[in-house]
């Protein structure tokens, strides 16, 4: 785990595509900081030969069975749900110019 | 019969079949025990009394007609505000979701509404499932019925705190580091988190999609086995979800209890144990004992790591998962965006609230290029560790025994500036979901101050018979279970 990392808040908000005030950076930069310390306890172990644990029960490749097609949501319901729509599809700001 | 909201499950159940009352009338009852308390309490985000009572009288049609669906037909079950009810709100406590109505039913609703049960209202919770106080909730905090000044832990505490106050007979609750258990300690209720897989998360929000689970909370252990026989099933949409045989968990509480080895972690027992919480789990170990059961000092060495593991892990599968909420398709829209990027940033900068955006943040910081390996690689690694733990310690012993939590309920606003803090209040609990085990918080006393502590007992995966059975037993040898609080 590297040391003394401190977190460049800008890069990954940005990553997160999260919008943060001034104030909330400087808070949370804080924050982050100290829970990162925290987890470098985990540093002191010895993981050498240890499989990661992806999931708690050891399960693999579940497939459908029979897999057919059941009930689907109308056109409307999903609208309903959307914050903007028109003509049964979703409105969103232009995306190529 | 205006306190019919105290009875448990199978007292009502004795009295809709002996005609004493109807589920109707039980239903006013609780109505009108939530119109006196919830004011004070603040459980709820949503009530729908009208469709409560329409359940309520459905329920007692199919009775007047001899075709009840079984013990939960016409019993109230208060649902946690993250799981998908057909035509209700589903906010997840979030302004993100605000005017959000779910299409369809979560599959453990289903089962519900098959065992006849009333779905009833919107719990409180934490927003997203993250906290341990429902102090991060959109709609206002709740407070403990035991102390209106003290939380009612979380991320579920208007599940606990509901059942603790009766305004609701049961509720649904999720538990992805601890809950479920939390709260039930911190409210002196019984709260249960089954083994990973074997109730359905198809329509449970996901938080951290390898630990969720949902789980009963209830005022005697029978009723939590009740509802859980209810919930679990096998579901197709859920690959995680498994196959297995249903089991009656509330016959086997009919059964005494046959002799157990217990297991008592050192590392729970350690500094950071409030005192007198220390004092009345050990005497509920001692009880035990006493019955013949044989109680053996055992270790899991990786405790410790258990917080830093999880805060890795589930906030990696958070930064994920809450990635859908981009005020596209669904979700708040942020009315100031010039371009898409700006559509998404802004939605969610609006839409989440402190520590969702804090988890978001330390979830994509540890997945970012560079950081994957470090963190994320080495967290997972440590899990195994973990599960290993477990492992061993299950070749020796039965179940473990441990307190659910370091401290009694704390004060609002305690440690809601210190979110390190507020992580370390989970420190018995995350490991059970780390490793995939049933867990569950009963009461076993109270503290000077009449605030309730709980005992988690941990089980094997798949032993929620056991666990259910060592919990039983201590309630009915004790009077915890029929204490109130004073509202």
């Amino acid at each position: 785990m590297p040391k003394d990392q401190s977190i460049d808040i800008n890069y990954v908000a940005d990553l997160a595509r999260l919008k943060l005030s001034d104030e909330e950076k400087e808070t949370m930069s804080n924050q982050l900081n100290d829970i990162l310390g925290h987890f470098e306890q985990l540093n002191a172990v010895d993981v050498s030969g240890i499989e990661p644990m992806a999931h708690a029960l050891k399960v693999h490749n579940v497939w459908r069975e029979g897999d057919e097609a059941g009930p689907v949501f109308s056109p409307s319901v999903v609208n309903q749900l959307a914050p903007e729509s028109r003509d049964n599809q979703v409105v969103v700001p232009k995306v190529v110019e | 019969m205006s306190d019919l909201y105290q009875l448990e499950i199978s007292q009502l159940q004795k009295g809709f079949a002996d005609k004493s009352f109807t589920s109707v009338e039980l239903m006013r009852s609780v109505i009108e025990r939530t119109e006196s308390v919830e004011g004070r309490i603040n459980a709820f985000i949503d009530r729908d009394i009208e469709s409560a009572l329409q359940q309520a009288e459905a329920a007692d049609e199919r009775r007047s007609k001899g075709q009840s669906l079984g013990p939960l037909d016409g019993i109230p079950v208060g649902i946690k505000d993250i799981l998908a009810v057909k035509d209700q709100p589903l906010r997840c406590a979030s302004k993100m979701l605000d005017s959000y109505i779910s299409p369809y039913d979560a599959t453990c609703i289903e089962n519900l509404k098959n065992s006849g049960a009333i779905i009833w209202g919107r719990l409180n919770m934490d927003e997203f499932a993250m906290g341990s106080s429902t102090e991060n909730s959109a709609y206002g905090v709740t407070a403990n019925p035991w102390n209106l000044d003290c939380i009612p832990g979380g991320s579920s505490g208007g599940s606990a705190a509901s059942v603790a106050a009766g305004e609701t007979i049961v509720s649904i609750g999720t538990d992805t580091g601890g809950s479920i258990r939390q709260p039930a300690a911190l409210c002196g209720v019984v709260g249960m988190k089954p083994t990973y897989g074997l109730i359905s998360r198809y329509g449970l929000v996901a938080f951290a999609s390898s630990l969720d689970q949902v789980g009963p909370f209830s005022r005697t252990v029978k009723d939590s086995a009740l509802l859980l026989e209810s919930l679990v099933s096998h579901d197709p949409k859920d690959s995680t979800s498994l196959k297995r045989e249903k089991e009656s968990y509330s016959q086997v509480l009919d059964s005494p209890l046959r002799k157990l080895t217990l297991g008592i972690p050192k590392e729970f027992f350690s500094e950071g144990l409030d005192p007198e919480v220390k004092e009345i789990v050990t005497s509920a170990i001692e009880w035990y004992r006493t019955q013949g059961h044989s109680i053996v000092e055992i270790s899991l060495p990786h405790s410790e790591l258990c917080v830093p593991v999880y805060y890795i892990i589930a906030t990696a599968e958070a930064s994920s998962n809450l990635a859908r909420f981009d005020g596209v398709r669904y979700s708040h829209r942020s009315k100031e965006a010039e371009n898409m990027l700006e559509l998404f940033s802004n939605s969610r900068g609006e839409g989440f609230g402190a520590e969702v955006k804090r988890r978001i943040m330390l979830g994509t910081y540890v997945l970012s290029s560079g950081y994957y390996d470090a963190y994320y690689l080495r967290a997972q690694k440590v899990r195994s560790l973990i599960r290993g733990d477990f492992e061993q310690a299950f070749d020796q012993v039965d179940a473990i025994l441990t307190p659910t939590t370091p401290t009694p309920a704390f004060n609002r606003g305690e440690k809601s500036d210190d979110p390190l803090s507020m992580y370390l209040s989970d420190i018995f609990t995350i490991s059970v979901n780390l490793a995939g085990l049933p867990a569950l918080s009963v009461p076993v006393g109270f503290t000077k101050n009449q605030l309730p502590v709980g005992m988690q007992v941990i089980g094997r995966a798949f032993g929620e018979a056991d666990i259910l059975g060592i919990a039983h037993a201590f309630e009915r040898s004790h009077s915890y279970y029929q204490m109130r609080p004073s509202l």
